[in-house]
């Protein structure tokens, strides 16, 4: 499989590599527009500050290439984000693929430290008969499931929302729409649970 | 809820682990990435390598072995000994560190931690502090593996840390590492009360309880153990089912 990792020198990519590499794949990390609309499937991860993201993208066309994807593509941490319409960081518009904003966690009490970093649980969104067709990303998941999360900003609850997770508010930690899915946490860092989230993309 | 993390550390020298280890089944004890592997099957949240070799060599060795354990592993590690530079940073990141533990060389320079959180973003810096309680009750700061006084409060420098934009705080208590009679619990919560970036608690673990009052009396956000994860005194999982009938999210 034919899997592209988009490279928008937005942090620390190893670890998504590497993760595909345990998983048997040779991912290739790149900014080539032709390399990445012809990969079987795309990841868009990533750490780093939405606006300057946001520039490299548009500055490169990367944000038209994104956009028009017909394959399965994954959104990683801050891919989550710029998938989104609009981030309060920065006051930065983003691709608008989920029309819904991000915004920055509002500590209500003292022991509401922002990033949220660290282990956190997963809540399904299981009120859908047609979960379990529409939502590949979480195949064989019951929920609880725990998952690697550090963040500041969050994408609030919404109709492409397939998974939440509580922090200071029950966020969005997962989107699907078609063909693009997003987690606002770290596969790539979640043990062995993370490795089936990616397997499972892998099998979309 | 966010859960609890639990942390084994685990010292380095030369590539190879420094304290003698319980585990049986691994072909070779000795060898951080196989422990590490160990440990996070076991359940473990994060790992701490702490490089404490003194040499140039040691030090190509060490980055080689970070290079193998973000090829294996899939939790989240920290490396720590030998930070003194944005470049030694730079290439423990680009070796595969999810963060830095930087110690000593905050301390003599504190802007490291603003250039640490400016390139790379908060979450990558720990701070470590070892600290002890004075004679007078004050919580001093150490540098140099706890051997040189430096006349700086604890409480002071892990606020200027944070301020400065270090992620998190490691917080060792030298009065309690080593004696194996639990952390400094009211040290702990007066850091943990007053922050508003992680701390970890380390320094002291000798049984499972010493968790629960980290982070029931300490207020703790993680806990970091070294000796009593290696020699097999308390298993990760078994410490893990024990936090959660202890009523202590943590990641089962």
């Amino acid at each position: 499989m034919d899997v592209a990792i988009i490279d928008y020198k937005a942090g620390n990519v190893y670890s998504v590599i590497h993760a595909l590499e345990r998983l048997g794949l040779r991912p290739v990390l790149t900014d080539d527009a032709e390399r990445i609309r012809r990969a079987d499937k795309v990841l868009f991860p990533g750490q780093g500050e939405a606006s300057q993201a946001m520039s490299y993208l548009r500055k490169t066309g990367l944000d038209r290439v994104i956009r028009d994807l017909r394959q399965p593509i994954l959104g990683i941490c801050i891919g989550q984000q710029l998938m989104c319409r609009h981030s309060e960081e920065g006051d930065t518009p983003c691709l608008g693929i989920f029309d819904v904003p991000v915004l920055r966690f509002q500590p209500q009490r003292h022991e509401d430290k922002v990033p949220h970093m660290g282990w956190n649980s997963l809540k399904l969104k299981v009120e859908s008969l047609e979960f379990k067709e529409d939502c590949p990303l979480f195949r064989g998941f019951e929920g609880g499931e725990y998952v690697y999360f550090v963040h500041s900003y969050y994408v609030p609850q919404c109709e492409w929302t397939i998974a939440t997770t509580d922090y200071i508010t029950p966020f969005s930690a997962a989107l699907h729409r078609d063909n693009f899915y997003a987690t606002q946490f770290h596969p790539e860092k979640s043990g062995s649970v993370g490795e089936r989230i990616l397997q499972n993309f892998l099998e979309i | 809820m966010l859960a609890k993390r639990i942390i084994p550390c685990l010292d380095v020298k030369d590539g190879q682990t420094v304290k003698g280890t319980n585990f049986v089944d691994l072909r070779q004890a000795g060898d951080p990435v196989e422990l590490g592997r160990a440990y996070s099957q076991q359940g473990a949240d994060e790992l701490v390598f702490l490089d404490i070799t003194a040499s140039h060599e040691g030090r190509k060795t060490f980055a080689t072995m970070v290079e193998r354990v973000a090829a294996t592993l899939s939790i989240p590690f920290t490396v720590g000994g030998g930070i003194n530079e944005l470049g030694d940073v730079d290439r423990m990141l680009s070796a595969g560190a999810d963060k830095v533990s930087i110690n000593s060389a905050a301390l003599r320079r504190p802007e490291l931690i603003d250039e640490i959180a400016r390139h790379y973003g908060s979450q990558v810096c720990v701070t470590a502090i070892d600290a002890r309680q004075e004679q007078d009750g004050q919580w001093q700061c150490y540098i140099n593996g706890g051997r040189i006084p430096v006349g700086r409060s604890l409480f002071d420098w892990a606020h200027e840390a944070q301020e400065r934009g270090a992620g998190e705080i490691l917080f060792t208590s030298m009065n309690h590492d080593g004696v194996k009679t639990g952390f400094a619990n009211e040290a702990l919560a007066q850091l943990a009360d007053r922050l508003t970036i992680p701390v970890i608690a380390s320094g002291g673990a000798g049984q499972k309880e010493h968790f629960r009052d980290a982070f029931r009396l300490g207020h703790a956000d993680a806990a970091l153990a070294a000796s009593v994860f290696h020699f097999g005194e308390i298993g990760i999982q078994e410490l893990k089912q024990y936090l959660k009938q202890e009523n202590i999210n943590v990641r089962l």
